[in-house]
């Protein structure tokens, strides 16, 4: 074997060459794939977007509410409810979560927290929609009708709450993931110095995982904004709405203005407005979220980089 | 004095510090701290019972009434009468199509991510954008499937079809099949690439002998928890045009009209019945709201027994 | 026995030759000393940081050569640069000269999995597949394109054998290589790599992650195996150098955390009677 080893004996088969290009090339396309979507979506909502802003007049998009039908396409007040309703859901989602983040990651022993784990994550694995009947059935009735005094069910406190049970997981599972991450050896130095659970978890442990909490609630509240099934179910808002960021009251969401121009209860089919009015009002949530998640990001990677 | 003495008789220093370091003192505010971080569980845990126990209560009993023929009735005006099994069949439908689509491509994409491509700004650049794939809310993805799928691609998919609605869907997931994946992927020790490499195998060589068999449990798990998740995806089906009231099949229909034709799904069932106020309209949703958890439940089970048992082997 | 592979039009070449009676130095000095592999003014570069600077050295045939010295002095770079396995790491790169049998290794046209599949390797800690014992030995001929049970059952047979591990596991062939202590997992991995029946052996630190009884069975083994494969061995441990091995080379670390050849020869002369001042410090303890 020795003597006579050239280069040609080193190279490999042809056919093998092929192959593993070909099997290459397969993955680079399913990779392309993914990428495509986004450049779909981006051009899809430019496109019918821009052809709502060219058409209409500006002044119909600072009007008096919500009315679609009606031909007004007041911005401020479907962002004012998804805004009213996001600050309902983080008002009641971040203590909650939180403490039971910081319970799981500092209190509780190893059983403990087998035993607990799973609730958040059956909580968040509940659909939607499902919590949108909740919140009309149950939470409605019970708890916004009480609090507000008032006889009709539908009101984005009600919705506002649903969303919070629905992003409760979300901040509780990736804040408890950030203190975890926390090492071990800045707890022991707190203890060392005599300092108790409570201040450790809440002075050391905590700033510690800072950027990680940060970037859940910022996540949390991308999630929120989103939401569509609950606030469409719970909120009420149908046919409309006047600009309001009372709680008590039913209210109009992005999401649900999309969905409501969509399925025809504020479609005029054939109106050349209200269709790509949708594609606007889309384009306005896509970038929304988008900013909130790549600041959310920043700030993963902030807590990961620490460590 | 002797050693003795002092060893029985301790001294003023050595009480006080005995006095110092022994004995417990009631932390009044720690214990309330702990409660109340308790208490947070608590709540969630409340929200859970107190959600299954009106779900439970309100539908239990149509179904007990019922039984199978509330899972195969057609959706009506008539509470009576109405049924989920064209949600159901939708449903399925549309799973299929995530099967389909979704789970090749996402894991080809997983693999190109985490097995070939070079750590360069191009390869950070569509981790990047696949993360923000999936953090896009999903009432987007239908406007998506609106505006492509059924506007601009009527002639192939027939509009407001099962086939709109199943691709759109299939999109949506993608992303988070990618992410799962390409955990799963990265979660192979390193050395057992070497040892196959060092062996003279190929890239994909390894990748198939060593790599996705062991990678496969994990993407396993993943991916029926994604299909639970595409389960209750609402929001886009409403945008594609998911019937929301009810509709009823041709008889001799082919399965091209079937898949061309209108359709429904489950959620969208749920949420139509959801905003109706008649009373019994509310024990519906309770009902159907129950055939749908029941689903998920069911994925969700097999998806950690299988991980159980895969985790066992290794 | 001989097993033809068709497709690659390669031979798989099992000789059951033996070298029996024969003291292993006398058998060492009967055979001419070709040069396997030759480096010239070889660098390793990972990016903009060099790991091993501008070395000059030839490996021998048949011989067993040690390469030792301090931590971080590019010693498991040096090896793995022998099978191409730095290739798998992002921003490594060459500069200089490494011939094989006077092939130039680094040639664009050269396959990397042809040269692995002559130049096998064992690494630090024992990593055999989470496959049976049969199908880690397998593995490596089955995807060279080796194929039928009988060749394949007489292939991981005398792979086995000759790593010394046969006895101990030919009733449980079917069970799990990761089920094996660690030193049979080693010994496992040693078959395996010579399973694809390559003419040199690369190892890194192989007994490293094992114990005193499991260290002297290895040992033994490289001493038959030397019969029939080059072997180089990256080791920490000097004893081990001096007791097992015909050559040593010595790296140590320069100014710039650049390793560079401090001195080579052969290990009697290395360790008694060194040419190098840091040879000497570093044989004797005084650093490292």
């Amino acid at each position: 074997m020795s003597a006579n080893l050239t280069v040609a004996d080193l190279r490999g088969t042809a056919a093998r060459r092929r192959t593993e290009g070909l099997i290459r090339g397969v993955f680079v396309a399913a990779a392309g794939t993914s990428v495509l979507v986004s450049v779909l979506i981006v051009f899809a909502l430019t496109e019918q977007a821009w052809r709502f802003i060219s058409q209409v007049d500006l002044s119909v998009l600072i009007s008096d509410g919500w009315f679609p039908r009606r031909g007004r396409y007041d911005v401020a007040t479907i962002i004012a409810g998804t805004l009213t309703i996001t600050g309902v859901a983080m008002l009641i989602a971040t203590p909650i979560g939180l403490g039971a983040a910081i319970y799981l990651s500092e209190y509780a022993s190893a059983r403990v927290r087998r035993l607990l784990k799973p609730i958040l994550e059956i909580l968040a694995g509940i659909p939607s929609v499902v919590l949108g009947f909740y919140a009309l059935a149950v939470l409605a009735p019970s708890i916004i009708q009480p609090l507000c005094g008032s006889n009709s069910l539908f009101s984005m406190g009600a919705a506002g709450l649903g969303v919070g049970i629905l992003i409760t997981p979300l901040i509780a599972s990736v804040a408890e993931d950030a203190m975890h991450a926390v090492p071990m050896s800045l707890r022991e130095a707190s203890y060392g110095l005599g300092a108790r659970r409570r201040s450790t978890s809440l002075r050391v442990v905590m700033p510690a995982a800072v950027s990680g909490i940060v970037a859940g609630l910022l996540l949390a509240v991308s999630r929120g904004v989103g939401e569509t099934m609950v606030v469409a179910i719970a909120a009420g808002g149908v046919g409309g709405s006047l600009f309001t960021i009372n709680p008590c009251a039913p209210g109009q969401t992005m999401t649900a203005a999309m969905t409501a121009l969509a399925t025809g209860s504020d479609q005029v089919r054939g109106d050349s407005l209200a269709f790509p009015s949708l594609f606007f009002v889309g384009l306005l949530l896509f970038l929304m979220t988008l900013v909130l998640n790549v600041i959310s990001e920043r700030f993963v990677r902030r807590f990961r980089r620490a460590y | 004095m002797t050693a003795q003495d002092l060893a029985v008789r301790p001294s003023a220093v050595q009480e006080a510090v005995r006095r110092q370091i022994s004995g417990r003192k009631l932390d009044i505010g720690a214990l309330w701290f702990q409660a109340l971080l308790l208490g947070s569980l608590v709540v969630a845990l409340g929200i859970l019972v107190s959600l299954l126990a009106d779900v439970v209560g309100r539908g239990g009993t149509v179904i007990v009434e019922r039984g199978p023929g509330f899972v195969t009735a057609n959706v009506s005006s008539n509470p009576a009468l109405a049924g989920v099994g064209q949600g159901i069949f939708g449903s399925l439908m549309i799973i299929v199509f995530v099967i389909l689509l979704a789970f090749p491509v996402g894991i080809g994409a997983a693999i190109y991510l985490e097995e070939y491509a070079h750590d360069n700004t191009r390869t950070r650049l569509l981790n990047a954008t696949v993360r923000n794939l999936a953090g896009v809310p999903a009432i987007v993805y239908g406007l998506l499937g609106l505006a492509v799928f059924v506007v601009a691609l009527e002639g192939l998919t027939g509009g407001r079809s099962v086939i709109a609605g199943g691709v759109t869907i299939a999109v949506l997931v993608m992303p988070i099949v990618v992410i799962t994946a390409a955990e799963a992927l990265r979660a192979v020790p390193a050395s057992i690439r070497e040892a196959g490499f060092g062996v003279g195998a190929t890239k994909w060589q390894v990748i198939r002998h060593h790599v996705l068999p062991y990678a496969a449990p994990g993407i396993l798990t993943g991916s029926i928890l994604t299909l639970s998740r595409a389960f209750g995806e609402t929001a886009p089906l409403i945008m594609v045009g998911a019937v929301v009231g009810g509709f009823v099949n041709r008889p001799g229909q082919n399965l091209v009209d079937t898949l061309q034709g209108p359709y429904t799904a489950l959620p969208t069932i749920i949420f139509n019945w959801a905003r109706q106020p008649q009373e019994e309209f509310r024990h519906l949703t309770a009902a159907a709201i129950i055939v749908l958890v029941a689903i998920i439940l069911v994925l969700n089970a097999l998806a950690i027994i299988l991980r159980n048992r895969f985790e066992r082997r290794w | 026995m001989t097993i033809e592979l068709q497709p690659e039009e390669r031979t798989i070449d099992i000789r059951l030759t033996t070298v029996t009676g024969s003291r292993p130095e006398e058998a060492a000095a009967a055979v001419p000393a070709e040069a396997v592999f030759e480096l010239r003014k070889f660098s390793a570069w990972y990016g903009t940081f060099r790991a091993v600077r501008d070395m000059d050295l030839d490996i021998r045939e048949k011989r067993i050569t040690s390469i030792i010295g301090p931590s971080g002095t590019g010693k498991s770079t040096l090896l793995r640069a022998f099978n191409r396995m730095n290739d798998l790491i992002e921003g490594a790169r060459v500069t200089g000269t490494v011939t094989y049998h006077g092939v130039d290794l680094y040639a664009p046209e050269v396959d990397p999995v042809e040269v692995r599949r002559r130049i096998g390797m064992v690494f630090q800690k024992p990593n055999p597949f989470p496959k049976s014992i049969y199908d880690n030995v397998a593995f490596g001929p089955r995807v060279a394109g080796l194929k039928g049970k009988s060749r394949l059952d007489d292939l991981v047979e005398e792979s086995l054998r000759r790593a010394a591990l046969w006895d101990e596991v030919k009733d449980k062939l079917g069970s799990l290589g990761t089920s094996l202590s660690g030193g049979q997992q080693q010994r496992l991995c040693i078959a395996r790599a010579i399973a694809v029946s390559p003419d040199v052996i690369l190892m890194d630190e192989p007994c490293s992650a094992l114990d005193p009884v499991a260290t002297l069975r290895i040992e033994e083994l490289m001493w038959e195996l030397k019969q029939n494969y080059t072997i180089v061995i990256v080791t920490h441990n000097m004893q081990q150098a001096a007791r097992a091995s015909d050559e040593t080379v010595f790296l140590t670390m320069g100014e710039d955390r650049a390793g560079y050849l401090v001195e080579q020869g052969p290990t009697a002369q290395l360790f008694t009677n060194p040419q190098n001042r840091l040879t000497e410090d570093y044989v004797s303890g005084r650093f490292g």
